[in-house]
């Protein structure tokens, strides 16, 4: 399961990542495995995403969510 | 001032630094440059309780030391190179207390540097309001560190934080957090003992970045190069290591010193507030509102500010005039620089005003959710969410805008928003486009409601972002990426906007344009009064001679005859004989040699289009009398044809051309600036003079 197949009130918990480069830039925004993730709303468009990650906010396109393997 | 310590501001965005760094230093400060890159650098003085002088550096907010932007990469440099004149003695980390955890991956990074370090621990009221509990005292112990608990947007603990700067210790006695060496056992010892450092995760750093950072030699980065083969370091696996282990670090932290509430909250204010502003329909509905109420308010609140700027500066023209010797020096002075000056001076109300406003939907938040709901569709023509801040801005003037595109992370949608910018119609069009208007369409309502000429106004504003999005969409299929784009950014909790920070942005930002474009317009003014003032060979000692005979001073009064020599002398002067020469060029535009000159002369800025057409056509004065020149234009008549000079499509066509020609030297040094490079002046330059001869021709020619 990778994020960007949640839907908008579903929680996931970080498993791993598929793209090295892109993960260094998540894990300092606080997307670590072992981290709970909630997608709390989809850009009206349907691309980026907000997630709620370690007590705050983030965005981030669909095609980063999908670098990120839920548990 | 010579200030006895210096302390450095570093911390996440949206922490309230800025805030912090106004309460601290007051009005007490000045914005620069960081030597050799183009990052603003605010400095302020803060007087401490022992009565010395403090230097407080604001450095740009990030979320790590590894730089995603131009602007974080500055503070690496800042804090480790020791033989920089701005490295700090002190380290002011401000960490959010409401988002400890992320807000610690950069206090320990800092820490690890081994700079004296203290903490302020901002927000402590939202914190506290949120149910979170946090043991101070335990959570100074174990980083040991001075840990202040502030309130920078209430002003609550700002003088402990003054006592303990003033305290603080000269040597870092922070506990370690992880352990560096352990990422890179032998190649950190071995830069450590070649370069002679002694902070092990300063020269990893130096590992991670020595492709990018100015303060080492290239000698130095070839050799760490080397040495990063021999033990096969590989930057991003390292990086990802050390996040890991500093998060691990953090996670035990906060386990015995920071107590957040288990049970789910319930549904936050922000939520709430995002469910509106970002909904599918309301959300675009909102947006498009506000920017309206942004534009009216531009333009209807900075009319009068601009008004009395320019009649102040139409006083002190008048009174030097009077009070200085008639001459070529006053006439350099009066007409050349304090002219040129005004042409300046006139846009600081709409600066200002588009700043407040860029800086509350900043402060407010909004600005992000902006970007969220606008990037889709901004990716599709080659820009990204980020851009919708400067080209709205652009509406206002390109050079803060362009300014503004550093915030953009990656390089090609940074370039490409640079590139477009200057299309977007910019104030500066405006004083030409209802001149124009007015000439041609005629002042009746259509269909009741909308008045022609307001719809002609409307039309060539949404021309200008319909044309910028066709040439970005062309630059996304010409340039290379140099790297992935990607669109990582932080959704900040809704707040009220902070008036005090925007009072400052209004304040820097107007000083900034004043005195970046001041300069060069100023320049550009005095050599095109040089130009409209005098003539090759003795023409105008001859056009003297000629007004001088009986037959003109007998059938003109004084003032005709001034006029009439004027308008002779400008066409005859070197400005005069240029718009002759290129007159064969501009012909198939429908233009003669009198918009040849303002053409030439609104070369440096579009807005003297105006003031050229008013000294063309002879009239007294500048723009406040643009009435007359408008009445003037309307009755010039070609002398071959007898038809009027400015028919529809002369008008058109003249649009056209200042809705796409590059007619701003400011904008072209602030892009040069920008991108340290001529290439991309030059190039923007050229494609939009090629862009704006071809629309002018097909307009001439669709409309004659």
């Amino acid at each position: 399961m990778r994020l960007s197949q949640l839907e908008v009130g579903e929680i996931g918990i970080v498993k791993e990542f598929t793209d090295l480069e892109m993960s260094v830039k998540l894990m300092e925004m606080g997307c670590l495995p072992g981290e709970e993730i909630t997608v709390s709303r989809i850009a009206p468009l349907g691309d980026p995403i907000a997630i709620n990650v370690s007590g705050y906010q983030l965005s981030l396109r669909k095609f980063e969510a999908s670098t990120i393997i839920l548990q | 001032m010579k200030a006895d310590i210096r302390v450095a501001l570093v911390g996440n965005p949206n922490t309230g630094k800025s805030t912090l760094f106004n309460t601290l230093t007051g009005l007490n400060q000045k914005i620069g440059n960081f030597p050799g890159v183009t990052v603003d650098k605010k400095t302020g003085i803060c007087q401490l309780p022992d009565g010395r002088m403090a230097e407080i550096i604001d450095l740009p907010g990030t979320y790590s030391l590894y730089p995603k932007s131009q602007d974080e990469s500055i503070v690496f440099s800042i804090l480790a190179d020791q033989s920089n004149p701005l490295t700090p003695d002190l380290v002011v980390v401000i960490l959010d207390a409401t988002n400890l955890k992320r807000n610690l991956l950069l206090y320990s990074q800092v820490a690890d540097l081994k700079i004296p370090v203290i903490i302020a621990l901002n927000m402590v009221d939202l914190s506290k309001k949120a149910g979170i509990t946090i043991d101070i005292d335990l959570f100074s112990k174990k980083l040991g560190v001075p840990v202040v608990p502030i309130s920078a947007r209430r002003k609550e603990g700002i003088d402990k934080l003054k006592a303990a700067i003033t305290f603080a210790n000269k040597i870092a006695l922070q506990e370690e957090s992880i352990d560096v060496e352990a990422i890179a056992p032998q190649l950190i010892a071995e830069i450590s003992r070649e370069l002679k450092l002694e902070n092990p995760y300063y020269a990893l750093q130096l590992a991670h970045q020595h492709e990018t950072i100015k303060f080492i030699s290239p000698v130095q980065s070839d050799r760490i190069e080397e040495l990063e083969k021999e033990f096969s370091f590989h930057s991003q696996k390292a990086q990802a290591t050390e996040t890991i282990a500093r998060y691990n670090f953090i996670n035990d932290l906060l386990y015995d010193t920071v107590k957040v509430p288990e049970t789910a909250q319930d549904e936050t204010l922000s939520n709430k507030i995002d469910k509106v502003l970002t909904h599918k329909v309301f959300g675009f509905i909102i947006f498009f509102g506000v920017l309206l109420f942004m534009f009216q308010s531009i333009f209807s609140w900075s009319a009068y500010p601009m008004e009395l700027i320019a009649d102040l500066f139409v006083w002190v023209q008048n009174t030097l005039h009077h009070l200085l010797p008639a001459g070529p020096l006053t006439g350099l002075l009066v007409d050349g620089v304090i002219g040129g000056l005004s042409g300046v001076m006139v846009f600081i109300p709409q600066i200002a005003i588009l700043f407040a406003f860029i800086s509350i939907l900043e402060d407010t938040g909004y600005m992000s959710r902006v970007t969220f709901m606008m990037d889709k569709l901004m990716r599709k023509v080659g820009l990204n969410g980020k851009s919708v801040v400067p080209l709205i801005g652009g509406f206002a003037c390109a050079v803060p805008s362009i300014m503004s595109t550093r915030t953009i992370e990656n390089w090609k949608d940074r370039m490409i928003t640079i590139m477009v910018t200057p299309l977007v119609t910019c104030s500066a069009r405006l004083p030409i486009y209802t001149l124009l208007i007015a000439l041609v369409v005629p002042n009746r309502n259509v269909w009741w409601l909308f008045n022609m000429q307001g719809l002609a106004l409307t039309g060539m504003y949404v021309f200008s972002l319909i044309s910028a999005i066709v040439v970005a969409f062309v630059f996304k299929l010409i340039l290379k990426g140099r790297e992935r784009g990607y669109f990582i950014m932080e959704l900040p909790v809704y707040r009220m906007p902070r008036w005090n920070n925007v009072a400052y942005s209004m304040y820097d930002r107007s000083k900034a344009f004043v005195l970046q474009a001041g300069k060069v317009i100023i320049a550009v003014s005095v050599i095109l009064w040089v130009l409209a003032s005098y003539g090759p060979g003795d023409r105008f000692a001859r056009i003297d001679q000629k007004y001088r005979q009986p037959q003109y001073t007998q059938r003109l009064n004084a003032d005709e005859l001034s006029k009439a020599v004027r308008s002779e002398k400008l066409e005859n002067s070197y400005a005069g004989v240029l718009g002759h020469v290129i007159e064969p060029v501009i012909r198939p535009l429908g233009f003669d040699w009198k918009i040849g000159i303002a053409l030439i002369t609104s070369f440096a800025a579009r807005e003297v289009f105006v003031g050229t057409m008013a000294t063309i056509y002879s009239v007294e004065g500048s723009a406040e009398k643009m009435e007359t020149v408008q009445k003037k234009m309307k009755t010039a008549t070609n002398p071959e044809t007898g038809q009027p000079v400015f028919s529809l499509a002369v008008a058109f066509s003249l649009m056209m051309f200042y809705a796409f020609a590059m007619q701003c030297a400011s904008t072209v040094a602030v892009v040069y600036r920008e991108t340290k490079n001529w290439r991309w002046p030059t190039l923007q330059f050229a494609y939009m003079t090629v862009l704006a001869y071809v629309a002018s021709f097909v307009a001439y020619h669709l409309l004659k």
